[in-house]
């Protein structure tokens, strides 16, 4: 009811690309009981935003169902589990799920059939303080299912200024080709709605607003009804208009709160936060159950005979899931997210990951190359479609000349990469894989740069310590020298005194000139005192025993002053 | 007359004195277009230019004692940089100071290594760890990749191993479109 009556808001933009959704929305998720295992998985161990979790497991290793092979490192990290029991065949390098091609470190797991759970204890989460929470759910893995894949746990914070007076579920899906969001709500909803609340408690919200968009009505349906039997007045379940982009977080604060984001500022700090439907059951599973995060509810869609959705666990290769689908022969990639902001994969066998949400199989027929890119003729449609109020066109010839800096002038890194001014451009130009392209660029240069600023601090530190060290060492033999000619006045007194046959002309000679020239005093006077200490030696062997040791340790500064005084 | 002179005098003596005033005042400290060019160069610290670090040669060519075309590291972008700052023709990199190579960080043969500290005197960033007679070690993300270390090993344990890109260095390559060849038609 509240649904009707809620006032919605605009974002500007935004485009009605074709919805593809009907092919993969009619049956229902294939549980994760029913989808078989395949003979190996390959779990990379980098699946989430952050820090590259460390593997605490080797080869040969056995483990159990939701066992932890990847530990978080520091809190801006989440960590990996085991999608099943088995071994561990490698912990290496795999190809990664990611356009690039490039390998990460992945525990590859042979399953021993048993599928067997270790202990799942669910936590006391009302009970717990927010730190051992934010710890707990690392710990499970738990991370953002909308796209982002940003560890959950950072965004649970309660100590912060601004209030929270809205909690934004995300239930839009509003990317061609991708019903995973729309099955769960479906389906689950019940559950969806405990992960909603456990939410909205720890980060006491006022409201909750869920927003699905409205080519959904059995999603919306399926939450209200959830929502009536809760009997929460505070929690809506909102249909908003079908519009891409409008799942983006931004956009969908927008039409739900009318609250617009500025540039450089985040949500929370207009008491606004932003959750995915997929997160808020992982974390009612995480939290509840006790469960991590193995699996996902993820659409095959494209070319395959029956597109549908299925439970999968991480770690599946991508080719295997679809071959259950009916992966036709003619498939040529795979396309990991929606057809707007998918990237391809770099082979069939690559795995599925936390992020992917969608796998749509490609064949030159669904997908032909795009036609040849022509001259920007200053149409300004992209600039119409932009969800964001960007410039496209500007940050086009700017990117493409490679003029970095007046690119980011245009604010490139507001810009989603959601595709809808490459979709309404005339002229067939892939902005989008500009703006990749100088974002890549220019975080590039920043680390550069970084590195530069580095290097000179500490080059210059290093010179720094050099020249101290120079300077003391100096200081340090010019005290020495200065002790020595000191004591060497005195000991030459005494060895004239203690060898009376040869110290007296050597005194005489050293107390002479010493006015004359310090330098050849001092060696005058080692000179003298050794020949002092060889008669001595030479004439009372049993007697001068003493004196000759005394004279023998003065010698030994004396001689390490001279090539400082030559200095 | 007089009040005219007057006038213009105490003007003069005024303006004279604010402008002394803030010469002192804003009085900049060590020569901005120096820090300016420095900003520029890698920091490498390589001495391939022949000077003994950036910053000297950052203040030749700010002195006008040095061409812009002689820091490797830097590239042809780098002199492409120095030229506009500098307001000189961009010059093609002077290869008697060496060639653009990819980035490579030093690493040392642990096995080899005998600890005699040769190398950690010479790192002008002490990106190397150890101490006599231990083994050494290069701290990969301070290495510049300057290979001052390389020569004065006494046996030869250290080498230049290029940074392997991975996804956090990973870079869109720069937007192309794939001509494909048209079938060629045989003449009826």
């Amino acid at each position: 009811m509240n649904a009707t009556l809620r006032k919605l808001f605009s974002f500007n933009g935004g485009v009605k690309p074709a919805s593809n959704k009907t092919e993969s929305n009619r049956e229902p998720i294939v549980p994760l009981e029913a989808v078989p295992l395949p003979p190996q998985f390959v779990v990379p161990l980098h699946q989430s935003v952050g820090g590259i979790p460390q593997p605490l497991v080797q080869a040969g290793d056995k483990v159990l169902k939701g066992q932890r092979i990847g530990g978080a490192t520091g809190a801006y990290s989440s960590a990996i589990h085991a999608p099943t029991s088995g071994t561990v065949l490698a912990v290496e390098p795999r190809l990664m799920a990611h356009t690039s091609g490039l390998t990460m470190l992945s525990v590859v797991i042979e399953p021993d059939g048993r599928d067997e759970w270790i202990e799942l204890t669910p936590p006391d989460w009302r009970n717990m303080d927010g730190d051992t929470l934010r710890d707990y759910l690392r710990d499970a893995g738990v991370v953002g299912l909308g796209g982002a894949v940003f560890p959950s746990h950072m965004k649970l914070r309660q100590d912060r200024s601004t209030p929270m007076h809205t909690l934004v579920i995300n239930g839009a899906e509003c990317e061609p080709f991708i019903t995973c969001d729309d099955l769960l709500m479906r389906e689950r909803a019940a559950d969806v709605l405990r992960g909603i609340i456990i939410i909205r408690t720890l980060l006491d919200a006022k409201e909750v607003a869920i927003g699905i968009e409205d080519n959904k009505p059995e999603a919306v349906a399926a939450m209200q009804a959830a929502i009536a039997a809760n009997g929460d007045a505070t929690i809506h379940a909102v249909a908003v208009p079908t519009r891409y982009p409008a799942g983006g977080a931004k956009q969908l604060i927008r039409v739900l709160t009318g609250i617009e984001v500025p540039h450089g500022e985040r949500s929370t700090s207009y008491g606004v936060q932003c959750f995915n439907v997929g997160t808020a059951y992982a974390i009612y599973q995480a939290l509840e159950l006790g469960r991590p995060m193995i699996s996902r509810i993820l659409t095959v869609a494209g070319n395959v005979e029956h597109p549908r959705n299925y439970e999968v666990r991480f770690g599946t290769p991508m080719d295997f899931i679809a071959r259950q689908a009916g992966l036709k022969p003619n498939t040529d990639a795979f396309i990991m997210g929606g057809p707007m902001m998918g990237f391809r994969m770099p082979a069939l066998d690559v795995p599925v990951v936390k992020a992917a949400n969608c796998i749509i199989a490609s064949s030159p027929a669904l997908f032909p190359p795009p036609p040849p890119e022509m001259a920007c003729i200053r149409c300004g449609a992209c600039a119409r479609a932009c969800p964001t109020d960007l410039q496209p066109f500007e940050m086009y010839w700017h990117a493409r000349s490679k003029n970095f800096g007046k690119v980011q002038e245009f604010n490139l890194f507001d810009c989603i990469e959601c595709g809808c001014c490459a979709f309404v451009c005339p002229s067939h130009i892939p902005l989008v894989d500009y703006y990749r392209f100088a974002k890549t660029e220019i975080w590039d240069r920043e680390r550069k740069k970084n590195a530069a600023d580095e290097a000179r601090v500490r080059f210059e530190a290093r010179n720094e310590r050099a020249e101290r060290e120079k300077r003391e060492k100096a200081e340090k033999l010019a005290a020495r020298t200065a002790a020595a000619r000191a004591t060497l006045i005195t000991e030459g007194d005494s060895a004239a005194a203690a060898a009376p046959t040869a110290a007296p002309a050597a005194a005489a000679t050293a107390t002479a000139s010493t006015e004359v020239d310090p330098k050849k005093a001092l060696i005058e006077a080692a000179i003298a005192r050794a020949k002092a200490k060889k008669a001595a030696a030479a004439t009372a062997e049993s007697t001068s025993a003493a004196p000759a040791t005394q004279a023998s340790e003065t010698a030994a500064p004396t001689s390490g002053t001279e090539p400082t005084s030559k200095e | 007359m007089l009040t005219a002179l007057i006038i213009m005098a105490g003007l003069a003596i005024l303006i004279g004195a604010s402008l002394g005033f803030a010469a002192i005042k804003f009085k900049v400290e060590g020569d901005p277009l120096v820090d300016k060019i420095d900003a520029i160069l890698p920091q490498t610290q390589c001495g391939q230019c022949g000077f003994p670090g950036c910053k000297p040669y950052a203040t030749a060519m700010a002195n006008g004692e040095a061409d812009i075309n002689r820091c490797p590291p830097g590239g042809e972008e780098g002199i492409r940089k120095l030229a506009d700052l500098l307001g000189r023709e961009f010059k093609e990199l002077n290869a008697e100071n060496g060639v653009e190579k990819p980035k490579s960080v030093a690493f040392v043969d642990e096995q080899r290594c005998i600890g005699c500290t040769l190398c950690l005197q010479a790192c002008p960033v002490d990106a190397i760890a150890g101490a006599a007679k231990q083994m050494h070690t290069i701290i990969g993300s301070l290495c510049t990749g300057c290979e001052l270390c390389i020569a004065p090993c006494p046996v030869t344990c250290i080498t230049m191993e290029p940074v392997q890109e991975t996804v956090d260095t990973w870079k869109w390559r720069y937007p192309t479109f794939q001509l494909t060849p048209v079938a060629t038609r045989t003449a009826a």
